[in-house]
This record gives structure tokens, C-alpha cells and sequence, in this order.
């Protein structure tokens, strides 16, 4: 059992001032195994922070990161599951669900975590999950309206993911789970 | 000299511990033998050791505690001795008959003791004796012991108020009467060591009486336990008889230690119903007393009785503890023209602390305070004293913490005043103080002026003072402070949209002033702040007049376009480009064309003139893409206008996989979803091919330069694009077409001079498996893939 965490858009201090204290309160270091980071921190702090909770921090580059030398494009393997991270202002249209399968399959991964929205998204297809957990923050977006505060838990085991949504509506954080399975055979390519 | 003078100390002290258990030996003895003659023979031998003038304080006390374990015994015997009749009126005078002074007294203390519990004589009259008779010794270590030894065997016996020895009507005077006499005695022999011997051992002599000082306030202590003590009587007589002994005294060390004795020892009731004697006194001690330390520990105290219950605030109320503490501190700090500025702070910080435990709402005390400050600092410009500024710094950020919301610092007149004696580096400290409580509390503030206030105290932050310090500045403290400043710029909201953008205006007055080095830091919140504030305008229609009553977007359009504009001055083109493209969206939003229009020229002349860097102009080429192709507002001529000059920026990067990447990304820009008109499959498909051609060259340079083809990816990733909008119905996308790219891939893959590239494969396969899905499918679609053959 590997935690994953998925996080993103942040955009402190542009847009945000700090994480929403509910979910400051909830993400203790040494709890997750990795931290996986659509990008948009957008400062050092924010680094400084994430890396706290976690020694192993992957983070792809967004347009308004300060640091510029987080990459365009990142995959790493994690158990049975080959992941796939970008921030997604790449991938046009924005938020496309196909042009980001493409990106997925370029990438070879089962599951392509991309950003750039603002707005939570699991969507699975044939070749694999599409997630985008949101921003952490609610900050704004042009894209997308009445942007809710997100992340995304994942929970690694076996051939088997658990996707946990932490979403914080109305002072509230509501979770919700959906459950993926890869199929031993998409295995061998 | 000094390292024999210690030896030859423990030589003589080991000579007197010998002296003196010889000589217990045989009282023991004696006592043993009922011998009542040899017993005090012995004894007062015995005592004769304490005599000596050889020892330094802290060795005579061990001397003194094994005369003072015998004398215990020799005690317990003449109890005996009364109980077998002899008469203790006879002993007290028997005793008298020991040939030395202070043996003598030793005795007499001891027998007094015996004598006040048989109760053959009132107390009150032996006690009285007894602290007469020790002024026969005059010496200050030998008679500070032996009056310790009287207080140490009397407290118990004191005639307080329900104990057994309790007297007349005056029992209670009678008691404290022998304490304060003792204390007052014992005081001035404690001061007398002042002046004992040479200058130049001064110091040595100051440390010896600080280990001294304890046996004096212990009278103190002894007072402060008496029953029958109450307030009238702490304050018409035990207090002033105490103050009148400390001010007289005139002993530096003594006030001192005697002040916060005082202050220690007895109940803060008491100290809150006398308050104006205590400090009255105050003025009248050494110049060279540290008072403010002394009225610091008063101020602290009542702050913490303050603190701890309610119910006693009311008894601040009615003593007028503020008036009185304000009035004492200005006399002293007035008195004492030399006190350092640290010292002064100090003692206003004492007196904040006070006022916010006891009055929390009497912003005017806090506010008052601040002024005398202000008053204290005037004409000193900036302060230069770190001590100083780290008390004004505790000073400013009591009140923040106490109230934990800036608005209520911010009534404050007199904070910002005080901020301004702060050096350069300190105000910046202390704004960074502010701006995180604000940020902790979640504070937001509402109000321009409130902003307006705000800005004014933090301005060490909002732009460079008069002196030119630029080259002291840390880089990264520079970014921690102005990464601090935008978070700030977070908290300031109103609901209210005409009060909002007057907040806007005022920070954007304020920020504009902040010079190239902070722009780029404070510009984007205050961007994406007015951006929120168009979103919730954009749903509220014009009122039933038509006339525009609360600002609109169209009113904030042009401010934005300004703010943005400044940072030309930096210049960032880069983080401008990405402003214009968000405003460029909101004004889509709106259906402002023409100010969408306007965003999008803006963001194209920066990327023509100002932004070279080829990395650079690829991720600004995509966000131009991805704005544009989102845009629903413009008419035909300028989508048109706007999408030629895309697609000639995307052909134009300088490495050809860039080129490829950004024109096939432009054939969305002809193909939008949700538009009807905008599905012209013609230029999708001219675009898909005008990025093969590119791909194509890219192959033949590889060939060229490095003898090799390169890698076939870019054909993988048209050949996606085909499909995508082969789904989405382009007609022009035919089968054909795909299936012909699909060979040229496949040909290419194997031919001699492929360098292998396994990412490419795999993704060829995800590709062709994708299909092979798509096939799978019901209805139109699976029909659709059919006839591919992968």
C-alpha cells in the first residue's frame, strides 16, 4: 500500500494566500510515500513546504512557476503502475479529455495526473486514468468558475488504485473514492 | 594573594569547626551531668568560635549552622531544667553572666525562647528585650547572624492574633512592632558593609552582602505571614514604617532588593490599595536604583492578578491603577534624564501589557501610552540602539497579539509614529510582524481606508525608503518579504463591489510606487484580486434606467490594462503576456470584444518585440493558442487576425519539433466543439499537413546532420491529431489519409538508418491499440474505425 499525493495549482501567493487550514491540518508529514505536483506552486516556500511532508517530490513545470527548471513532462513508476505528470497549459484544448489521452499514450502511463483547470477530474478510458486534482487552494481560474479547494489521494496496491478526492465545499471537506484496476495483461507492454 | 586568602579562610573556618566541636563535646557532657554551670560554660565557649572576624560571610553561615544545631539542644535542656524547677527568671539572668557579648546573647535569645513558652511573661515584653539587647553588637555579618538567629527562634512565637501567645488589644502591634525593629536593625547593618574597608574591594564586598541579602527580607516575609496583619494595618503602619527604612537607608543595593521584596512578598491586593504609597517612594530611592526593573515586576504582577480572575478587575476600576502607574512611570522617566531609550520602552511595555490585561478596551490608555513613547523618542530620528528597537518591537506587537486584529491596532494614532523611530531594517521586521498576524488571524480587511491605513504602516515594505540601501538587501529575504506582501494583498476583500475597487485603487496606488524590483511580486495578486471582482460583476445586469449604478467590468478593463502596463518598466514581458491572456478571457466573459481585442494586441506585441528566448516563446505560444482557441466573443475578421498571427508565431520557433508541435496545436483553433462556426475542417487539415511538412524537414535535417533519421514521434503525434478529429466528424479527415500516415510510420520505423527509440514504439502501440478500441465500439463510431487497418 503506497499514498500518493496529488496536488496542484496552488498559485501562492498570486492567487492565494496559504492552503485552506482544513487541509493544512491534514497532510502530516510522513504519511505519504510520494508527492506528485500538477505545478503553479508558484514559490520556493510552497517547494520548501511540499518537500517537508515528503522527501519524494515530483514536480512538472506551470506558466507561472518561479522555480523554471521543473521539467515539462515527468513519469516515474510507483508498484505495478506507471504515472505520468504534467501541468497541462501544454495540452490544447485545455482540459480536453482526448488530446490528454494522447498525451498519456505518448507518455506510455497508466495514469496521466495533469492540472491547469482548476478542476477535479477522474475520467478512466481503455488505456488507462486521466486524474486532475484540482487546485489546493480554490484559486482562480479563467477557465473554470466557483473553483472548489482539491487534492487527490492515491492508494497504490497492488494492480489496484484507490483515488480519494478531498474536496472543501462550503467549509466542509467532503471526500469521495473511485476505484481503478489494471488488467494483468496491459501489464506486458 | 587572593588564592592563599581562600586557603588560609578554609584553615581558620576548619580551626573554629574544630573549636567548636571541642567545646560541644563537653556541653554535651555537662548536659548529660544536669551540670548546669559547665553546660553554659561550654557553651558560651562554644559560641565564642562565632567571635571571629576572619570569615567571609558565606563561611561563617556554616559556622553559624552548627552553633545553631547545638544551641537547639542546649534549648530542649533548659526546658528540662524549668520543668525541674529551676526558674527561668533566674536562667535569663544567669545566662547574663557569660563573659563576651555575643555568646551572651546567643544564650539569651535561646533561654528568651524557653522563657516566652512558659508563659510566665507576655511575649510582647520578652521580644522587646530581646531586639534591644542585640544592638550590643555593632558588627554587620556577627550582628546580622544574631538577629537572624533571634527572628529564626521567635517566629514562632510571634503574639499574632490566634496564636497561643496572643496578648492584649495591641497584640498585633506588639508583633509587628519587634519585626520591623529587627528589620530596621538588620538593614542597617546590612548597609553598613557597604562602607567597610578599602575601594577598591568594593565589588567583593557587594557580592558578599548580595549573599547576605536573604536573612534581611526574611523579615519581610515573617511580616507578610502575621494573621493579624490586614490591609489597614499593611498600610498605615507596615509599609510606611518599610518604605521610610529603604528610602532612608539611601544603600543602592538594599532599595533595590527591599523594593521587589516587597513587591514579591506581599498580596497584589494589597499592593493595588497602596499603590500610590509604594510609588511615591519611587522618586525618592538612588538615582542609580534601577526603578524601571522594580516597576516592571509590579506592573507584570498586577497584570498577571489582572489576568487571572474577573472579578478583581473592578478594584483597578476604583484605585485608578492606570492614572497612578502612567503618573509614576512619566515622573521617573522625567527624573531620570539619563535612563537609556531601551529602559524607557521597557518600562511603557510594562504599562502596555498592564493596560491590555485590565482595560482591553480602552484603546485610548493604549493609544496614550504609544504618544509618551513617541514623545520620549522625538528628535531622536531613527534608533540605532538594538535593544531599543527590540523593546519597541515587543512594544508594537503586544497589542496584535492581545486584540488579534489589525483594524483595532490600526485606530492607533500613535502606532505608526512609533513605527517611523524604527531603522530601516527593524520597521521592515515589524510590517513582516503585522502582515503575519494578519495573515494567522485570517483576517480580512474590509475598507480602503482601513487599507490606506495599513499601507501606511507597512510602507518600509511597499517601496524604498529615502537612503538608497539596495545593495544591503538579502535577495531572498527581499522575496520572502514581498511574496509576504502579496499574500497580504489576499486578505483585503469587501462583498461590496464599489467598496472593492476602491480597495483595488487604493493598492494599486500604493504598489505602483513600490519601483521595478517589486512589481513583479505585488502586480499579479492585485491582478487576479480585480479579475474575481469582474467575474461577480459579470452576472449583475444594468438597473432598469440602463445606467451603470455599482462599477462594472468595463470600468476595471482599463485599470487592469494600466496596472499591467507598468511592468514594462521591469521589465517581465513574460509574466505580462500571461496578465493580458487572463484579462483577455475575463473580457471574453464579459463580451467586451474590442477590450478583448485590445488584451490579445498587447499580448501580441510583447511576444514580437520583447520576448526572445526560444524556450520562452514555445510555452507563449501555447498559452496564445489555448487562450485564443477558448474565445467565443470575436467576430470573424478578428478571430481570422488573430489566428494567422498564432499560426505564423507557431511556424516561426526556431526548432523544428516546436514548430511542429505548435502549428498542428493551432488546427484546434479552426475546430471548436461548442461552436457551430467555428468547424472549418479545410484549414484543421491544412494545418495537420503543414505540421507533417515540418516533420518531414525535421527527419531530412536529422538525416543531414547526424547521418541518421531521429525519432518518428512527431508523425505518432499528428497521426493522433488525424484521429481526434476524425472522431469529432472533420470530413476532410478521411480514412485514407489516416491509414497513409499510419504506413509512412510504420515504414519509417523499420527502415535501415532508425535509430531505435522505444518511447516511440510504445507510443506507436498505445496508438494502434487505441484504435483497435475505438473499433470495439457500438454505434457510429466503432463503424467509423472499421475500415482501418492497423
Amino acid at each position: 500500500m503506497v499514498l500518493v499525493l496529488a496536488i496542484g495549482d496552488l498559485h501562492i501567493p498570486h492567487r492565494a494566500p496559504d492552503l485552506p487550514p482544513k487541509f493544512k491540518s491534514m497532510l502530516v508529514p510522513g504519511k505519504i510515500q510520494h508527492i506528485i505536483c500538477t505545478g503553479n506552486l508558484c514559490i520556493k516556500e510552497v517547494h520548501d513546504y511540499l518537500k517537508s511532508l515528503c522527501p519524494s517530490l515530483h514536480i512538472t513545470r506551470g506558466e507561472y512557476d518561479e522555480d523554471a527548471r521543473y521539467p515539462e513532462t515527468k513519469t516515474l513508476t510507483i508498484g505495478q503502475f506507471k504515472l505520468g505528470l504534467c501541468h497541462g497549459h501544454q495540452v490544447v484544448p485545455w482540459g480536453d479529455l482526448d488530446s490528454l489521452a494522447m498525451l498519456q499514450r505518448q507518455l506510455d502511463v497508466d495514469i496521466l495526473v495533469s492540472g491547469h483547470t482548476h478542476q477535479f477530474k477522474a475520467y478512466k478510458h481503455e488505456g488507462g486514468v486521466v486524474i486532475n486534482p484540482g487546485s489546493a487552494t480554490g484559486a482562480y481560474s479563467s477557465i473554470t468558475y466557483d473553483v472548489n479547494p482539491s487534492f487527490v489521494l492515491m492508494d497504490i496496491d497492488g494492480l489496484r488504485v484507490v483515488v480519494y478526492v478531498y474536496e472543501l465545499i462550503d467549509g466542509e471537506v467532503k471526500v469521495d473514492k473511485i476505484d481503478f484496476k489494471k488488467t494483468a495483461t496491459a501489464a506486458t507492454h | 594573594m587572593i588564592s592563599d586568602g581562600v586557603e588560609d579562610e578554609e584553615k581558620w573556618l576548619a580551626a573554629a569547626i574544630t573549636g567548636l566541636q571541642q567545646n560541644s563535646f563537653y556541653m554535651h557532657r555537662a548536659l548529660d551531668s544536669n551540670n548546669l554551670r559547665d553546660a553554659l560554660k561550654y557553651s558560651a565557649q562554644m559560641l565564642s568560635e562565632l567571635r571571629t572576624s576572619r570569615l567571609s560571610p558565606h563561611k561563617y553561615y556554616e559556622l553559624y549552622m552548627r552553633a545553631f544545631d547545638e544551641l537547639r539542644k542546649l534549648e530542649m535542656f533548659f526546658k528540662e531544667e524549668t520543668r525541674r524547677g529551676c526558674s527561668i527568671i533566674d536562667l535569663y539572668e544567669l545566662v547574663q553572666h557569660a563573659g563576651n557579648i555575643l555568646p551572651r546573647l546567643y544564650l539569651l535569645c535561646t533561654v528568651g525562647s524557653v522563657y516566652i513558652k512558659s508563659k510566665e511573661a507576655p511575649a510582647k515584653d520578652v521580644l522587646k528585650d530581646l531586639v534591644e539587647m542585640c544592638r550590643g553588637i555593632q558588627h554587620p555579618v556577627r550582628g546580622l547572624f544574631l538577629r537572624s538567629y533571634l527572628s529564626q527562634i521567635s517566629r514562632d512565637k510571634l503574639p499574632d492574633i490566634g496564636s497561643e501567645y496572643e496578648g492584649d488589644a495591641d497584640t498585633v502591634t506588639d508583633a509587628v512592632e519587634f519585626v520591623l525593629q529587627n528589620f530596621t536593625e538588620m538593614n542597617k547593618l546590612w548597609v553598613r558593609m557597604q562602607h567597610q574597608g578599602p575601594a577598591r574591594e568594593k565589588e567583593r564586598r557587594e557580592k558578599e552582602r548580595s549573599e547576605l541579602r536573604d536573612l534581611v527580607g526574611k523579615n519581610l516575609h515573617v511580616l507578610s505571614q502575621i494573621e493579624g496583619v490586614d490591609l489597614d494595618m499593611y498600610r498605615d503602619t507596615v509599609l510606611p514604617r518599610i518604605l521610610e527604612q529603604v528610602v532612608n537607608c539611601k544603600d543602592e543595593l538594599a532599595q533595590y532588593y527591599l523594593m521587589d521584596c516587597v513587591i514579591q512578598v506581599f498580596p497584589d491586593e494589597y499592593h493595588l490599595q497602596t499603590l500610590e504609597i509604594l510609588l511615591s517612594a519611587c522618586p525618592q530611592l538612588q538615582p542609580s536604583v534601577d526603578i524601571k526593573t522594580v516597576l516592571s515586576q509590579l506592573m507584570e504582577r498586577l497584570s498577571n492578578y489582572a489576568a487571572s480572575s474577573t472579578e478583581v478587575l473592578p478594584e483597578f476600576f476604583q484605585v485608578e491603577a492606570f492614572a497612578k502607574l502612567n503618573n509614576a512611570i512619566g515622573k521617573v522617566i522625567e527624573a531620570q534624564v539619563d535612563m537609556p531609550i531601551a529602559g524607557a520602552v521597557t518600562l511603557y511595555s510594562s504599562l502596555l501589557t498592564f493596560t491590555l490585561h485590565v482595560h482591553p478596551d480602552r484603546l485610548d490608555y493604549v493609544d496614550q501610552i504609544l504618544g509618551a513613547c513617541v514623545k520620549k523618542l522625538s528628535g531622536k530620528g531613527k534608533l540605532d540602539d538594538s535593544r531599543a528597537t527590540k523593546q519597541i518591537v515587543a512594544l508594537l506587537s503586544a497589542p496584535l497579539e492581545k486584540y488579534n486584529d489589525i483594524e483595532t491596532a490600526l485606530k492607533l494614532s500613535n502606532y505608526p509614529r512609533v513605527m517611523e523611530h524604527l531603522d530601516d531594517g527593524t520597521n521592515k521586521v515589524m510590517a513582516g510582524v503585522i502582515i503575519q498576524s494578519i495573515i494567522k488571524n485570517r483576517t480580512h480587511i474590509s475598507t480602503a481606508d482601513k487599507v490606506e491605513a495599513l499601507f501606511e504602516l507597512i510602507k518600509g515594505l511597499i517601496k524604498d525608503s529615502d537612503e538608497k540601501l539596495h545593495d544591503e538587501i538579502d535577495e531572498e529575504d527581499f522575496n520572502e518579504e514581498q511574496n509576504s506582501v502579496a499574500r497580504l494583498i489576499q486578505m483585503l476583500y469587501n462583498d461590496d463591489p464599489e467598496e472593492m475597487l476602491k480597495i483595488i485603487c487604493t493598492v494599486r496606488k500604493y504598489i505602483l510606487t513600490g519601483g521595478p524590483k517589486r512589481l513583479p511580486f505585488t502586480v499579479p495578486p492585485l491582478i487576479f484580486n480585480s479579475l474575481k471582482l469582474v467575474r461577480r460583476l459579470q452576472s449583475q445586469e444594468e438597473n432598469a434606467a440602463g445606467e451603470e449604478v455599482a462599477p462594472t467590468p468595463k470600468k476595471i478593463f482599463p485599470i487592469l490594462n494600466q496596472t499591467i502596463e507598468a511592468l514594462s518598466a521591469v521589465p517581465v514581458p513574460e509574466l505580462a503576456l500571461r496578465l493580458y491572456l487572463q484579462c483577455a478571457e475575463a473580457a471574453n466573459d464579459c463580451d467586451l470584444e474590442p477590450v478583448a481585442y485590445e488584451f490579445f494586441t498587447q499580448a501580441y506585441i510583447l511576444y514580437e518585440e520583447e520576448i526572445s528566448d526560444s524556450r520562452a516563446q514555445v510555452t507563449a505560444v501555447h498559452l496564445i493558442i489555448g487562450t485564443l482557441q477558448r474565445m467565443n466573443v470575436f467576430g470573424v475578421e478578428n478571430r481570422d487576425t488573430l489566428t494567422h498571427k498564432a499560426t505564423g508565431y507557431s511556424a516561426k520557433l526556431l526548432k523544428k519539433p516546436d514548430q511542429c508541435r505548435a502549428v498542428y496545436a493551432c488546427s484546434h483553433l479552426f475546430w471548436v466543439d461548442d461552436s457551430d462556426s467555428i468547424k472549418d475542417g479545410e484549414r484543421v487539415l491544412l494545418c495537420l499537413k503543414r505540421a507533417l511538412r515540418i516533420a518531414n524537414a525535421a527527419q531530412q535535417m536529422s538525416n543531414a546532420t547526424r547521418g541518421s533519421s531521429g525519432s518518428v514521434t512527431l508523425f505518432i503525434e499528428i497521426l493522433n491529431k488525424y484521429l481526434y478529429f476524425f472522431e469529432k466528424g472533420n470530413s476532410e479527415i478521411s480514412v485514407s489519409v489516416i491509414q497513409g500516415l499510419i504506413e509512412l510510420i510504420t515504414t519509417e520505423m523499420h527502415s535501415e538508418n532508425m535509430t531505435p527509440d522505444p518511447a516511440a514504439d510504445a507510443f506507436f502501440a498505445s496508438t494502434l491499440r487505441y484504435i483497435q478500441f475505438q473499433k470495439q465500439k457500438e454505434g457510429a463510431l466503432g463503424e467509423k474505425y472499421e475500415p482501418i487497418k492497423a
